[in-house]
């Protein structure tokens, strides 16, 4: 049994719908870009080189008491599906994921906290807690990164800091990110406006999987862009007084849209829940902008009897690998919309409507 | 003009981004363009803004010829603003005349204040104090308190003892 089967049966801490704003903001997200002194940056490094990384890496990890009990996994040991199914649960990169040369992560149980093994970097370190959370998810990886340089030597300059791969993760090497659901800032056609205004302050707004992605189901991943000439409280701070904004901006697009376009929103709402429902064919990119549409509905306290936890692990069940995991045998794309509309239909088939 | 990516071609389209409020232009080849995203309508990644903002075709010849290849790793500066990827943590000093103003550009300062490895911590507290107490040293030396002076001689051999070899090697490395 693998891994991908082990990790199925559990759900993701980050994703229970707990923690502060956990309504707008469903995942507070930390990453610190680190690299093992002596050795080429991974794209230069050699195969021997690269294995030998791997194994530093994962004696460093097994002492560290955070990484105790935790899933160490080899990309030889992993089938495709596997890679994939860890990518949409956010615990390895698309760039990871396709990696060619020897790569290897670590993943805590609870999926709180991992490590991708010469990705970019040697080590890119991440912590996912939910809610708007950033306070912990950075003490958390603070303390992973602490205790894994007691046994490692970081590549360290005493004025540009930690060294990266590329020039703009040098200094902290911390990008720190939320991802946030926006439906009514996007419905306001505020969003565009307001992701504009982000980039200014030298802010970058993404969609769901991270960099080059599409923003569907309204998902948007807001980080800090510069890692040089801040320490990592001021990053922090910085990037959750933006948040804290545009969470209110959400709410207030959420106010009028209940005031001023009452009905066309129910409307919508209903009609969303009614199409999962009863769909017998639904690709991923219709079912998130749906299930978007039915989190505003229950946020806004019109759709009941639904678990947020619930709803959130839908806009994962869904994806692809997923759902080949939970069917277990490989599907083309067509037969993927026609067991999504199946499982759709399980999942929400207690929720009335009312 | 030159295209910015491979350095042979005309370039034909022009791009103009504000960057950490610096204006920043990428001039293309028709090619290279194509080759990036298949079409005009393209998304720049971070990458391509960062080589597109560094002073290279800018350096006299000699110049450009000294920061050609990092001596560690052998990562040319024409793979670099190709890819946007340092070879090893040696390249930061290999092409420091280059890439500090770019960093410069990109990001918020050039000095790290953040999160130092206890390691470095300890041994940066240690540089500090080795540094004045050899201060001390010259001074007594030139006051003529030959006591002092071997006083503070032990002093700074205790401290020496004390510095670990390795993170000794890598303050020296320091660009």
């Amino acid at each position: 049994m693998s891994v991908a089967d082990d990790l199925m049966k559990s759900s993701c801490e980050w994703l229970r719908g707990k923690g502060e704003a956990c309504e707008i903001v469903m995942s507070s997200r930390t990453r610190l870009a680190r690299n093992i002194q002596g050795f080429p940056f991974p794209h230069r490094i050699s195969k021997t080189d690269a294995e030998e990384v791997i194994t530093i890496a994962e004696s460093a990890l097994k002492q560290s008491p955070c990484f105790k009990g935790s899933f160490f996994l080899r990309q030889r040991e992993l089938t495709l599906l596997d890679r994939q199914f860890l990518l949409e649960r956010h615990l390895i990169s698309r760039e990871h994921a396709g990696a060619r040369g020897p790569v290897a992560a670590c993943v805590t149980r609870n999926e709180i906290a991992g490590v991708m093994i010469l990705e970019e970097d040697h080590l890119r370190i991440q912590v996912i807690e939910s809610g708007l959370n950033l306070t912990e998810a950075w003490r958390v990886i603070d303390g992973i990164d602490s205790s894994l340089e007691s046994v490692l030597s970081y590549a360290f300059h005493p004025s540009l800091g930690y060294l990266t791969a590329c020039p703009t993760n040098v200094g902290t090497g911390l990008r720190a990110s939320c991802m946030m659901h926006l439906p009514a800032l996007v419905m306001t056609k505020q969003a565009a406006k307001i992701l504009q205004a982000i980039s200014k302050l030298n802010l970058a707004a993404r969609g769901m999987y991270g960099e080059g992605t599409e923003a569907t189901g309204n998902l948007f991943q807001i980080s800090n862009q510069m890692t040089l000439g801040q320490s990592e409280a001021e990053i922090l701070d910085s990037l959750e007084r933006v948040i804290r904004q545009i969470i209110e901006h959400e709410k207030e697009a959420r106010q009028v849209l209940v005031t001023k376009r009452k009905d066309k929103l129910e409307d919508q709402i209903w009609r969303a829940l009614g199409a999962l429902k009863t769909a017998r064919l639904i690709s991923s990119k219709e079912t998130m902008s749906l299930l978007s549409l039915v989190r505003l509905g229950m946020d806004l306290g019109l759709i009941a009897q639904l678990e947020r936890t619930k709803l959130n692990e839908l806009f994962m069940k869904i994806q692809p690998s997923h759902l080949q995991k939970v069917t277990g045998k490989s599907l083309s794309s067509s037969e993927r919309d026609f067991e999504r509309a199946k499982l759709l239909r399980q999942e929400l088939n207690s929720v009335s409507f009312s | 003009m030159q295209c910015n990516l491979c350095g042979t071609a005309e370039a034909t389209i022009h791009l103009t981004e504000i960057v950490n409020n610096q204006i920043l232009e990428l001039h293309l080849c028709e090619n290279c363009a194509n080759e990036k995203d298949g079409g005009l309508k393209m998304q720049f990644s971070f990458n391509d803004l960062l080589t597109g903002l560094s002073d290279f075709s800018s350096l006299k010849t000699s110049e450009k010829k000294e920061i050609a290849k990092c001596s560690s790793c052998g990562l040319t500066y024409e793979e670099f603003s190709k890819t946007g990827r340092l070879g090893c943590a040696d390249c930061y000093q290999s092409f420091g005349k280059i890439l500090f103003p770019l960093i410069k550009r990109v990001q918020k300062g050039t000095q790290h204040v953040g999160k130092r490895p206890a390691a470095v911590q300890t041994s940066l507290g240690l540089q500090t104090d080795l540094r004045t107490l050899r201060d001390k040293l010259r001074k007594s030396i030139l006051a003529e308190e030959f006591e002092e002076a071997a006083r503070i001689r032990d002093q700074i051999k205790q401290v020496e003892a004390q510095v670990p070899k390795k993170n000794a090697r890598k303050q020296d490395k320091g660009a």
